[in-house]
């Protein structure tokens, strides 16, 4: 929205003055407000903020699982036989009666697509994020690394025409999740598919994307940006190594500190995510 | 330098893998020896009744010695009586059972995914649940006839409850992140009941069927002995009321060994119907 006027119309994403609140008898929550938001084509966005900012609500909203209470969003559709979104979620988005083959294969075959394409393109996503040999296994048999890497596969093989992701690594031990980063960039690296990208994980943000968007809780708003303008493609140590972005964290830590500060005083008890 | 409590007695000095594989031996002993124990069991018991029977100390007319049943069992299977029994038994019990779980299936299925359905069926269910199938027999013989659909009626009756109940509760159960997960993929539905509510319903609702083989089980015999003339409950209560205890036995080693067979065998089909847990 800061973008000047190439982002009025080719925007991927727009979220406009988007308001979601959830009605109960006593306790009434405005979990978004006012929320306006672009995302450029080809743009990896991170939404970042304290828990109970909303951001996994925005997020269920732009997949389709939510409806908002008020204002609007749209997604450009570029080919009338994509889908709109394809979402990777949490630890818990693998279908365990599914083998990691039928699970990477699902979203294609809920659109019933040719069985050709749907093998081939599950096979070349499978091979992508090393699981070829594992395709026949139930999740129960896979770490949550890997069964990360079948949710990414999943989405990615749905060919969708943005990607949401829901802090799909937050339940990750530090050195996968440092692994699953550079994997996921360097599939995303191959098409540059917009995404969003919630994380609640600093270092995560800088990892991966080209733009932060800040949110502040209770109710959940917009609350700054800033622009992440290391090279690609990236890597953890470069990442850390570069003052740049090492002054950047210290910036975004001292926005969102203020933020939880701000929460804990105003004693939010809100939705959370 | 670490002084040992107790002196070694030889030179030898076990390593510490030595050590584990010694405490691993004593370790299986002890598991063979706890299967010897379960099969004991049985076993002493049998040794006991032949005693006390042969030597009358309990009456043999009621409690006949083992041995006498199992002459019993041989001389009804070589005549082929023992087969007739059993194969209408086993009709009647499949009949039933299939009548009694598919349309508890499809029910189950459809109010744990439609909650209208629930709230329009539950009630139902939990009043008509506690009746005794049993005790609707007359009902059930006056408009279903003395033939085989009454008994098949008799069984469906009761296997139907825990297995609507089991595969609602199943569909109940699934978890939200799935559900999301076919929404989000575009799920119509019927890949939806297909790919995520039956296979999803599946482990609870195989807990109902399991449940739904053992009633019907315990049905067949008690309505067999009410209103038919052939079948293992028949073969029990006529054997019974003439006073002669040794097809009676028989009867009952039936059920004890078709009771087993068919958990056994449901919990394999469990192993192929549910291979992701």
């Amino acid at each position: 929205m800061r973008q000047g006027v190439s982002a009025l119309n080719g925007s991927k994403i727009v979220v406009e003055n988007l308001t979601k609140a959830y009605y109960r008898k006593n306790r009434s929550v405005t979990a978004l407000e006012n929320i306006s938001l672009r995302v450029e084509e080809g743009e990896f966005v991170c939404l970042i903020g304290p828990s109970g900012c909303g951001k996994t609500t925005l997020l269920r909203i732009l997949a389709g699982l939510e409806k908002p209470s008020a204002g609007s969003f749209s997604i450009t559709r570029s080919d009338p036989n994509r889908p709109l979104q394809s979402m990777i979620f949490q630890e818990k988005g693998i279908i365990p009666w599914m083998t990691v083959w039928e699970n990477v294969a699902f979203g294609l075959e809920m659109r019933r697509l040719p069985k050709k394409l749907i093998r081939e393109r599950t096979a070349y996503y499978l091979e992508k994020v090393g699981l070829a040999r594992f395709a026949g296994m139930y999740p129960k048999e896979l770490s949550g690394g890997m069964k990360q890497r079948v949710g990414i596969a999943r989405a990615f093989a749905n060919d969708p025409e943005i990607l949401l992701m829901d802090e799909p690594f937050a339940a990750l031990d530090e050195q996968n999740k440092f692994i699953l980063q550079e994997e996921l960039l360097s599939i995303w690296e191959e098409d540059r598919k917009t995404v969003l990208f919630i994380t609640h994980s600093i270092d995560e943000a800088l990892m991966l994307s080209d733009r932060i968007v800040l949110m502040s809780a209770h109710p959940g708003k917009i609350a700054g940006e800033r622009r992440v303008t290391a090279a690609r493609p990236r890597s953890m140590e470069q990442i850390r190594s570069d003052p740049q972005t090492a002054a950047l964290f210290v910036d975004i830590w001292q926005h969102l500190k203020q933020e939880v500060h701000n929460a804990k005083s105003a004693n939010g008890k809100g939705v959370d995510g | 330098m670490v002084i040992p409590l107790k002196a070694p007695e030889s030179g030898h000095h076990p390593s510490p893998m030595e050590i584990e594989k010694m405490e691993w031996k004593r370790q299986e002993r002890w598991r063979r020896q706890e299967q010897l124990l379960t099969i004991a069991s049985p076993i002493l018991i049998l040794a006991l009744w032949e005693f006390l029977s042969r030597t009358a100390l309990i009456d043999p007319r009621f409690f006949p010695p083992p041995t006498s049943i199992i002459r019993t069992f041989w001389e009804l299977a070589a005549s082929g009586v023992l087969f007739v029994h059993v194969g209408v038994s086993l009709t009647r019990i499949l009949g039933g059972f299939l009548l009694g779980t598919i349309p508890g299936i499809i029910l189950g299925l459809l109010m744990g995914m439609y909650r209208p359905l629930k709230a329009f069926f539950s009630p139902l269910l939990m009043a008509l649940m506690p009746i005794p199938t049993l005790a609707l027999m007359p009902l059930i013989l006056i408009v279903f006839g003395i033939g085989e659909l009454s008994k098949w009626v008799t069984i469906a009756g009761s296997v139907f409850f825990p297995v609507v109940i089991n595969t609602a509760a199943g569909v109940a159960n699934i978890d939200r992140a799935y559900l999301d997960v076919a929404k989000n993929y575009g799920a119509n539905f019927r890949q939806f009941f297909l790919r995520i509510a039956l296979p999803g319903a599946m482990p609870v609702m195989l807990e109902g069927v399991q449940m739904g083989q053992a009633i019907a089980l315990l049905t067949i015999v008690a309505a067999e002995m009410i209103g038919a003339n052939q079948g293992i409950g028949y073969l029990i209560w006529s054997s019974y009321k003439v006073f002669n205890f040794n097809p009676m036995y028989v009867g009952l080693i039936l059920i004890a060994f078709f009771g087993f067979a068919f958990s056994l065998l449901l919990r394999w089909l469990g192993t192929k119907l549910v291979p992701w847990q």
